[in-house]
């Protein structure tokens, strides 16, 4: 089984940055990561070999994260329906907004949204792996990745001048 | 080309670098036509930009060891795996069965003894002057002595074979009247103390028990009447093969 070791240690850089990246936490990230590997150790015999590990390993992670996000003390979790009507930020809304750093920015992305930018901004999947790993219709990974992308811009911005999402069909 | 209809999703496509080459240059075009678009699709690349900057060095941090661990830890196939547990669950069983009398009375005073063979070991062994009160040029001497103070016949085991000789011996004052501790000391000047205590009751035989405290492992065992003890400063393996051969000289 050496070989599946040197496998998911190779693996081990990029689940660390997203898991980073999605936790803002150093500590919480490896926690993250940990409880994937050994996930993922426990169910190993159900990968396929010859398909995607790298995949197989994002996929657990995402459901290891959804489960300490429904577990974690005190916290609710309010999944936004892709059909919530988002406000639009208003330009009266601009003085307030700071400019914010990237990290916070990100942090007050829904999770949802965040993962789906992550795992193709940052770990660069197509939109089909990505939704594969969240286990999500690509539409729902286009419509999450727009807002994600937009509420992110104004974050980044802190102007309130973006106009609500526009659909160009 | 001002008049093409291009989606969203070509848009976010566009950033990701998704698109084909020929979809490329139409999108491009359109871009030039729409500066709103133009200007989104410039902020996501910014972000795409931004992120990487940001987490990419997260890639060549070096990996916490406990991340490396648990990946290196399991060795086994899964079905062996399950075998050994299963195997260990059996063991526990019948080993709870047949201790269960014995530890409700027991354990908490062989975990006392475990512990006083440690210390014993902490305080005699790094002696340069007097680490034994009977040096083993009298071993005959040190053997009766020790056997007719805690009441039965002692045997020294001899551990040559494992590169240890006889230091000597001396009286200890034990939870439940005397002990004897022995010493054996290898060529670089390494120490090992087999302590041993008269149980004064009909103990039965037990496995060897493992415990490590202050740096000092022990492994410990009932045989009979005895209680023994052998503790050093070395691996657990190597200190399990020196129980293993005095556990064997002591029951011919």
């Amino acid at each position: 089984m050496d070989g599946r070791d040197r496998d998911f240690i190779q693996h081990l850089p990029r689940l660390r940055r997203y898991a980073r990246a999605l936790t803002g936490d150093r500590g919480r990230a490896d926690d993250l990561v940990q409880d994937t590997l050994e996930r993922a150790l426990v169910k190993f015999h159900l990968w396929q070999p010859g398909s995607d590990l790298r995949a197989w390993l994002f996929t657990i992670m995402h459901n290891v994260f959804i489960n300490q996000l429904r577990a974690g003390a005190g916290t609710v979790i309010m999944p936004l329906d892709d059909e919530t009507v988002q406000p639009a930020i208003r330009a009266t809304q601009s003085d307030r907004l700071e400019v914010l750093d990237l990290q916070i920015a990100l942090s007050r992305l829904p999770e949802e949204q965040r993962e789906v930018l992550l795992l193709v901004g940052l770990e660069q999947m197509t939109y089909d792996e990505a939704a594969g790993v969240l286990g999500i219709p690509i539409g729902t990974v286009m419509s999450r990745l727009s807002r994600a992308r937009e509420r992110l811009r104004a974050l980044l911005a802190g102007s309130g001048a973006q106009p609500a999402l526009k659909v160009v069909k | 080309m001002s008049g093409l209809a291009v989606t969203e999703a070509e848009l976010h496509a566009h950033v990701d670098g998704l698109m084909p080459e020929a979809r490329r240059v139409e999108i491009e075009e359109y871009l030039a036509a729409h500066a709103g678009d133009a200007q989104r699709v410039r902020a996501w690349r910014d972000q795409n930009q931004a992120l990487r900057a940001l987490f990419d060095p997260v890639l060549s941090e070096s990996l916490p060891v406990r991340l490396r661990k648990p990946a290196l830890r399991r060795r086994m196939q899964p079905l062996l795996r399950y075998a050994a547990v299963l195997a260990w669950l059996g063991l526990g069983i019948v080993a709870g069965w047949y201790l269960h009398d014995y530890n409700i009375a027991k354990s908490g005073d062989t975990v006392a003894f475990a512990h006083r063979a440690v210390i014993a070991h902490v305080v005699y062994s790094p002696e340069v002057r007097h680490p034994v009160e009977v040096g083993a040029d009298q071993e005959a001497h040190l053997v009766a002595w020790l056997s007719k103070r805690i009441g039965g016949s002692l045997k020294v085991p001899q551990l040559a074979t494992l590169g240890y000789q006889l230091v000597g011996g001396r009286l200890l004052p034990g939870n439940q009247g005397p002990a004897a501790q022995f010493m054996f000391q290898d060529g670089s000047g390494q120490r090992l103390t087999l302590y041993v205590r008269n149980g004064a009751g009909d103990n039965k035989e037990t496995a060897f028990r493992y415990t490590q405290e202050r740096g000092i492992s022990v492994f410990y065992w009932v045989d009979g009447k005895f209680g023994y003890a052998i503790s050093g400063e070395i691996d657990k393996d190597d200190l399990l093969r020196v129980a293993q051969v005095i556990y064997r000289q002591l029951n011919p």
